[in-house]
């Protein structure tokens, strides 16, 4: 079966696709770094950083239709913890509303706080999402550890990211399976019957675990992974990187 | 006389769990020579196969391949002795097939520019050259398969194991992989069901049966005999059927390709 759903714009081709991942890893996390140490009330800073996000996005060809709607998705998360914050703040009032017993404040504190929360969290899964709709997986976690995340922990997720579809599609047949022979019963049966399903990934993960070991083992793993380094940081990197940083710090610090 | 690669003496093994796999296996196997085990599920092939590169290992009975003991030189035979597993999604473990294939001549020590000049003999050699920065999770099974023997071909090894090569894999993909075996010019032995791909690309056959070897000879021998395959669980070629039992003939042809080019010897 075919999945992408992580790196689904990967393939596509641009200049931005053709960068090294490191220097976008350091260039989309400074991005991060800067917008959330700016202060909540530059509001032209704001809509710069996120004129250069968009440039970005624009020049990777990356659809952005795709992007916008990805990137909504946290927005339910971040409103679930900030939206209690204009009633709770003190400060100038900007309204009180009376429900029955209730009595509600909002305060432009509040409010402004808010507005900092949703436009920083949203400004960086647009720069997180720039990265990975741009990036091979296999390169991102390559870029990864050679700027010098632990290596078990690239193993980990390497390991994860093969396997979760080829789970993903055994979950699927065993579903079909189900569907194929259930007709009817009751709502105890039925919890009954994922539970078993649970159960039976559990030990077919295990059972291919040991299997993927042994296939290793023949191949002369001895407990530590290696790749060959092909990453070259060429000059087109290095320009971009000069560049996208030299924006950033001007629209922190000038502006 | 050719030289011996494996010879195997004695060998008893049982799982963890107490059930039986091999009980006294002895065999030789020569170099060049393309051997297939065949018998029931179960019957020990896959378990035979394992003590040959040293992933399983018995205190009963010795394993000598490429005239080492198995249990001492472990590092060597396993890059000597390759092994393509039935699922390929079990040896394909890596992100990118590039470091799939990669991985081998990796640990064997090789540089970096051999290593990119063995991934890109084998994968020229599995006719996928150009996906190296492909995900082995887009791929289709025939495919996946065809990269699981790269990442063992890449290993240069001199001993070919394989599991149930043809299982699961399209017609077309299997005609491929059987011209492609024959082309293949090393030692293989391989435990497969599929008692047409034997005919196709094997000298000699061997029955396994409840752990035990239950007859070893050439293709022609062993594949004739429907009375042998038949007790033991298996089952004739089609062709062998038809001449055998159908016609009652003497002479009895294995392939379709014996019956075409030789139609005076067999009555046609």
């Amino acid at each position: 079966m075919k999945h992408d759903f992580l790196d689904k714009y990967a393939e596509l081709d641009s200049i931005i696709h053709r960068l090294d991942p490191r220097i976008k890893i350091v260039s989309f996390f400074s991005f991060i770094f800067l917008v959330i140490s700016t202060q909540p009330t530059k509001f032209l800073n704001f809509l710069l950083y996120f004129l250069l996000i968009f440039g970005v996005i624009l020049a990777s060809k990356v659809p952005l239709r795709f992007v916008f709607k990805r990137s909504l998705i946290i927005i339910p998360f971040v409103l679930l913890i900030a939206i209690f914050i204009p009633f709770l703040k003190e400060g100038e009032i900007a309204g009180s509303y009376n429900f029955a017993s209730l009595h509600l404040t909002v305060t432009y504190d509040g409010l402004i706080i808010l507005f900092n929360v949703l436009s920083k969290s949203w400004l960086s899964v647009l720069s997180m999402l720039a990265l990975a709709s741009t990036t091979k997986f296999p390169e991102l976690l390559k870029g990864f550890e050679k700027l010098g995340l632990p290596r078990v922990m690239v193993m980990v997720i390497s390991f994860m990211y093969r396997y979760v579809f080829v789970l993903g599609d055994e979950l699927m047949r065993m579903k079909c399976a189900r569907d194929a022979r259930s007709f009817g019963g009751n709502r105890k049966w039925h919890i009954k019957t994922i539970g078993n399903i649970i159960g039976m990934l559990f030990i077919r993960t295990y059972e291919r675990g040991e299997r993927v070991y042994i296939a290793m083992v023949s191949r002369g793993f001895n407990g530590e992974i290696k790749i060959l380094d092909d990453l070259h940081v060429k000059k087109l990197d290095l320009c971009f990187m000069a560049f996208f940083l030299t924006i950033l710090t001007i629209i922190w610090t000038v502006l | 006389m050719a030289k011996k690669v494996v010879e195997i003496k004695g060998l008893e093994y049982a799982y963890p769990d107490g059930i039986r796999a091999l009980n006294g296996i002895s065999l030789d196997i020569f170099e060049g020579e393309s051997v297939a085990l065949i018998g029931l599920n179960g019957a020990g092939k896959s378990t035979l196969l394992l003590h040959l590169n040293g992933i399983l290992q018995s205190d009963i009975g010795t394993v000598e391949v490429l005239g080492m003991m198995v249990d001492k030189n472990i590092r060597e035979i396993r890059s000597k002795v390759g092994m393509v597993f039935q699922d390929p999604d079990d040896q394909l473990f890596m992100p990118a097939v590039f470091d799939d294939v990669a991985f081998g001549p990796i640990n064997m020590g090789f540089s970096e520019e051999e290593v990119k000049e063995k991934v890109r003999m084998a994968l020229e050699l599995v006719n996928m050259s150009g996906c190296e920065a492909r995900a082995p999770y887009h791929m289709s099974l025939g495919e996946k398969k065809r990269i699981a023997l790269a990442t063992v071909l890449s290993m240069e090894p001199e001993i070919l194991l394989l599991d149930e090569p043809t299982s699961n894999v399209d017609l077309k993909a299997r005609r491929h992989l059987i011209k492609f075996l024959n082309e293949l010019d090393i030692t293989k032995i391989m435990a497969t069901h599929d008692i047409e791909m034997v005919s196709d690309t094997c000298d000699r056959a061997i029955v396994m049966f409840e752990g035990k070897i239950a007859a070893n000879g050439t293709v022609e021998e062993v594949l004739t005999n429907s009375e042998l395959l038949e007790s033991h669980g298996l089952e004739a070629p089609i062709l062998v059927k038809l001449f055998r039992d159908v016609m009652h003939r003497e002479n009895i042809p294995l392939r379709l390709n014996d019956v075409i080019e030789k139609p005076n010897k067999y009555k046609i």
